[in-house]
């Protein structure tokens, strides 16, 4: 099976070709953010991060904004910084050129002379690029050159009875084409850790999905706070999602049934045509989500049951529930209706071959709901407070 | 008419209403291909869980064939089962794998 995409210099293949204005801080974001104003084709996004922070939080904060530049889905980045913030420009010029050799522009705001010279400056680089970027023309390549993230939000019991199984289904089918699937949110292996340890492909895969959940718990204990505290939410609970295990069971179907290859840390690049791959992020859905647009991921397949708007900026976003009520509730959000698999009018696998055309219509240029709605919301995961 | 099911038919003990069930209603489900029924002791609102068999407190509350908490009082065949009646538990499961 195939689809039609862009090519990089860097020799992965994008699903959409949009240019991105990055912000290496907060004090950039505004900046940003009116710049991506004035150029239509671009992307920016918020971020609250890029100061005040240790070492192991601004990895995170580091490693999203490289990989955000890298994802296939931008042709290429003008990245703008205030000047004095812990990200500095040329730490984050050199984070994006270990991960690719894509088109690059550099804008400091202190250096410019403030934000109208910034601004402009930014705005006729942003301009240049996004023409070069409109004269690719989309080619066509295997599904195996694609990463799909999976996600889950907003679950409720139908969750782990239809939409979860069915992206399960859908990473079964992506990895039998070739390609790559990552099962994220660490928080949501709790409980059913031990069901992925015994799919881990090698003993060293095995140990880190236990390191991986042992140390999330245990990192919230540090601070004297329990996990189970914030997880369920109470729309989880109203949902009739009684505890975090059983939130766990249901989430950890996403994965579906394929050997566990990898264990890829927050943020980190994903290598292509790695079967199903686990990354280790929050149950937070915007900062997992970034986690795994980060590593590469072109498309987000995500699962709700209390029905959520979300998208991404970089990345189209297929959302599904398998709660009826919400999908004639949330229709304007929501892309897929999985509840026949509960009502028995269609199969896993009748729903699973559907979904597999869709993502392959979307990988193609197919709008999503999140994105004829311009849904663009992230966040980056933390691994502490400010400094 | 299906109103509740099951996910792993051995080993669970507790169903999910797939329709919104009355006190006193009769909840039928397929258990391996077999048509189960029992009788709602309480209103179940949809995609809730109820207890398919009687749990004595302190045993196991099994969805998905795992342990999901601990029955926190008796809970009879019928009654809803959700935070008021489970108390959780973190096992370790390196020793389940």
């Amino acid at each position: 099976m195939n689809f039609y995409g862009y090519k990089r210099p860097d020799g992965r293949v994008g699903v959409r070709n949009k240019v991105l204005i990055l912000p290496t801080s907060l004090c950039a974001s505004d900046t940003t953010r009116i710049v991506a104003q004035q150029v239509a084709g671009t992307v920016t996004f918020n971020n609250q991060l890029g100061c005040s922070q240790v070492a192991s939080d601004q990895q995170f904060t580091m490693d999203v904004m490289a990989g955000y530049a890298a994802n296939p889905n931008v042709y290429g980045t003008v990245v703008i910084s205030l000047g004095c913030e812990n990200c500095q420009m040329d730490l984050v010029v050199d984070a994006i050129r270990e991960r690719t050799n894509k088109p690059l522009k550099q804008v400091i705001i202190q250096e410019a002379g403030g934000t109208l010279k910034a601004i402009e400056a930014a705005v006729k680089y942003a301009r240049e690029m996004v023409a070069e970027a409109s004269l690719l023309q989309k080619a066509e390549f295997p599904m195996s050159e694609l990463i799909i993230g999976t996600e889950c939000g907003g679950s409720d019991p139908t969750s782990g009875l239809a939409s979860n199984p069915l992206i399960g289904q859908l990473s079964d089918l992506i990895v039998a084409e070739g390609g790559t699937s990552i099962l994220s949110e660490t928080t949501e292996f709790i409980g059913a850790e031990h069901i992925l340890a015994r799919r881990a492909a090698t003993p060293e895969v095995h140990d880190r999905i236990f390191e991986i959940v042992h140390r999330y718990e245990k990192a919230l204990q540090l601070v004297g706070e329990e996990v189970r505290e914030g997880n369920p939410s109470p729309g989880n609970k109203a949902g009739g999602l009684t505890c975090l295990e059983e939130k766990s069971l249901g989430c950890i179907h996403k994965g579906g049934h394929t050997p566990v290859n990898a264990v890829y840390d927050y943020a980190k690049q994903v290598e292509a045509k790695q079967g199903l791959v686990i990354m280790d992020t929050p149950g937070n859905d915007p900062s997992s989500v970034a986690g795994m647009v980060a590593g590469g991921a072109q498309i987000v397949v995500f699962s709700t049951g209390r029905g959520t708007p979300t998208g991404s900026p970089l990345v189209p976003v297929i959302k599904i529930t398998g709660n009826r009520i919400t999908f004639a509730n949330m229709e304007d959000n929501i892309d897929v209706d999985a509840s026949p698999i509960i009502y028995g009018s269609k199969t896993l696998a009748e729903m699973g071959d559907e979904l597999l055309q869709l993502t392959q219509e979307v990988a193609s240029g197919k709008q999503t709901k999140a994105e004829a709605l311009g849904y663009t919301e992230m966040a980056i995961a933390r691994v502490c407070n400010f400094v | 008419m299906l109103n509740a099911m099951i996910v792993e038919a051995a080993k669970d003990n507790v169903i999910v209403a797939i329709e919104p069930i009355c006190k006193g209603e009769t909840v039928t489900y397929q258990c391996a291909g077999e048509e189960k029924t029992l009788t709602a002791l309480e209103d179940i609102t949809i995609y809730h869980k109820l207890a398919a068999q009687d749990i004595a407190q302190g045993e196991p509350i099994v969805k998905y064939g795992e342990h999901i908490g601990l029955a926190a009082c008796n809970i009879k065949a019928g009654q809803h089962v959700h935070c008021h009646n489970l108390k959780e538990q973190r096992e370790n499961l390196e020793s389940k794998v």
